[in-house]
């Protein structure tokens, strides 16, 4: 079974959610190539989680259009029964065009391997999981990302330049603005998110917040109505309508925890509430709790934690 | 500018999930069904401020029976001058894409305007396929969009940040937060909805090719673990020690 793996090419490195798109289609059991554009160094670490091939395709930029043309040739050229993306910004804009062009099945957001032909993904924003199968003889998969756990095997793979042609790009990318100066990972792939909300009682506040997450080394993040009124920018927020977030800890400040809130953070694998009021919603879908004014609370724990990391 | 927004219906965001049917059908029992909020607060709004700014005109597009009407007179009574229901049965995104394709195809539209996602199966991918069917560009998890004769300048979300990005019409987008503020309709809007043109469009059944085999509700979370606010040094052991994630 040939598998085809889309990997992106973020400023010369693979992305972290595209290398678990490669683990799982190695998961998957099958002769893994990964295709990707623009330029890249030795296989882009992509051997050492489960691929033989990589095809790099210099002509190509991230315009949509091109990479369809481009993964759609590589997957008839090699034969691919599936075809693995991340479910990820530049997955969202180029699986669904694969898909349509293959006249294939798309399985968006897998959270695990497919058993049998069922594969499982998220739904009704992670308050519940389907069972999905494709119709069709070919498959397209995204992966939703920090669901599938990287695992280096050491190898390595073969590296091949496309010789096709991708054609012209219909949208081109003018300028990027990074959203963080300071180097913190973006919320969709952060492995630890601190979080707050009303209870900061205004934006002045956030320096505790901020310290919390600089000790973890985690990512900010902020609920609705505190994007809605200006005190953080709307791209910290996480929530049904905002980002959703998959991290390994999640600390919640200051959230009451509306189901809406919930609907952007249940991928979370522990989640710990600080509110000073008990009866917020919010500890009802935590791990850990602590009812206390995050005034006093936050700071406590960021020396907790300091103590903590200068001991381990 | 012609302008095509595509609107879908999804359970409200406080609703209750739950299955019947031995786990294979979503239990509609009691569910309040509302537009699709990034179809209605962010696509459908920022097509209204470009008509209201440059002219033209925005009609949405909706797939499934006559229950999605009440969500579709919704769409008209916040601005659309029309709507389209394509009567056929939404079995998959991908059939959905179809309809839609060949509808926007054959009538000619300058912008395809979706969510970027759905609130209930989190596809965020109709859009794209679309914009495939059609042969266009396609810009996903757009924040900004302005259209300046026959190109379009967006911001989308990206990796790490926002991309400011062109493209040339037509074109399909789909829309993200922070796009446009949402609009509640007023009495007069309500009482024109009811007015406006709705057509019906009887279509070739188109198969799927997804199907859910089942549903699973995830399993309850044990209660939480309370520490005191004087001993936060027993929930940093507790992060180390248990739930080993520090």
């Amino acid at each position: 079974m040939a598998i085809l793996v889309f990997a992106d090419n973020h400023g010369g490195k693979i992305t972290k959610s595209s290398l678990e798109a490669v683990g799982y289609a190695a998961a998957m059991g099958g002769d893994v190539t990964a295709v990707t554009f623009g330029s890249i160094e030795g296989d882009g670490g992509m051997g050492n989680y489960g691929a033989s091939k990589v095809i790099v395709a210099g002509n190509a930029t991230s315009d949509p259009q091109q990479l369809t043309r481009l993964v759609v040739d590589v997957a008839n050229a090699i034969g691919a029964s599936d075809i693995v993306f991340s479910h990820d910004t530049t997955g969202k804009s180029v699986a669904p065009r694969v898909a349509a062009r293959m006249d294939a099945g798309l399985v968006a957001g897998a959270t695990a391997i497919p058993s049998g032909k069922e594969i499982k993904k998220n739904v009704f924003s992670g308050k519940a999981f389907a069972y999905v199968e494709a119709c069709t003889d070919k498959r397209v998969i995204s992966v939703l990302p920090n669901s599938f756990g990287l695992k280096a095997s050491g190898g390595s793979a073969t590296v091949e330049q496309y010789s096709g042609d991708c054609g012209s790009a219909g949208v081109i990318v003018k300028d990027f603005k990074p959203t963080s100066t300071d180097g913190s990972v973006p919320l969709p792939e952060a492995e630890m998110v601190v979080s707050a909300g009303r209870g900061m009682k205004g934006p002045e506040n956030w320096g505790i917040i901020e310290d919390l997450a600089g000790v973890l080394g985690a990512t900010t993040a902020c609920s609705r109505p505190v994007a809605d009124i200006g005190w953080r920018p709307h791209h910290e927020h996480v929530g049904q309508t905002g980002i959703a977030i998959r991290p390994n800890l999640y600390i919640a400040v200051g959230i009451s925890g509306a189901i809406q809130h919930l609907a952007g953070v249940n991928g979370s694998k522990v989640i710990v509430v600080i509110n000073t009021d008990p009866e917020a919603p919010f500890f009802k879908a935590a791990d850990y709790g602590i009812v206390g004014d995050a005034f006093e609370v936050v700071p406590k724990l960021t020396e907790a934690l300091k103590a903590f990391k200068s001991a381990h | 500018m012609k302008i095509l927004v595509c609107i879908s219906k999804a359970p409200d965001t406080t609703s209750r999930i739950a299955f019947t049917d031995n786990n294979t059908a979503f239990d509609q029992n009691g569910v309040q069904f509302i537009v699709n909020p990034y179809d209605e607060w962010y696509a459908l709004v920022r097509a209204l401020e470009l008509k209201e700014a440059q002219g033209g005109s925005v009609t949405t597009i909706t797939v499934g029976g006559a229950d999605n009407d009440p969500i579709i007179r919704k769409a008209l009574a916040i601005g659309a001058d029309d709507a389209v229901r394509v009567d056929a049965e939404a079995l998959d995104s991908l059939a959905v894409a179809k309809y839609i394709a060949n509808y926007a195809s054959a009538n000619g539209y300058d912008l395809v305007m979706c969510g970027k996602e759905t609130i209930d199966y989190n596809g965020a991918v109709v859009g794209g396929m679309v914009a495939e069917l059609m042969d266009v560009p396609y810009v996903s998890l757009a924040i900004k969009l302005d259209v300046n004769g026959s190109v379009a300048t967006l911001e989308r979300e990206a990796q790490g940040g926002t991309e400011i990005v062109e493209a040339s019409l037509p074109l399909v987008i789909s829309a993200s937060k922070g796009m446009a503020e949402q609009r509640i309709p007023n009495m007069r809007g309500i009482m024109a909805a009811r007015t406006k043109p709705l057509q019906v469009v009887a279509s070739e059944g188109i198969n799927a090719s997804t199907k859910v085999v089942r549903y699973e509700l995830p399993p309850a979370k044990a209660a939480v673990k309370l520490v005191s606010a004087d001993n936060v040094a027993e929930l940093v052991d507790l992060l180390h020690n248990e739930a080993k994630v520090i």
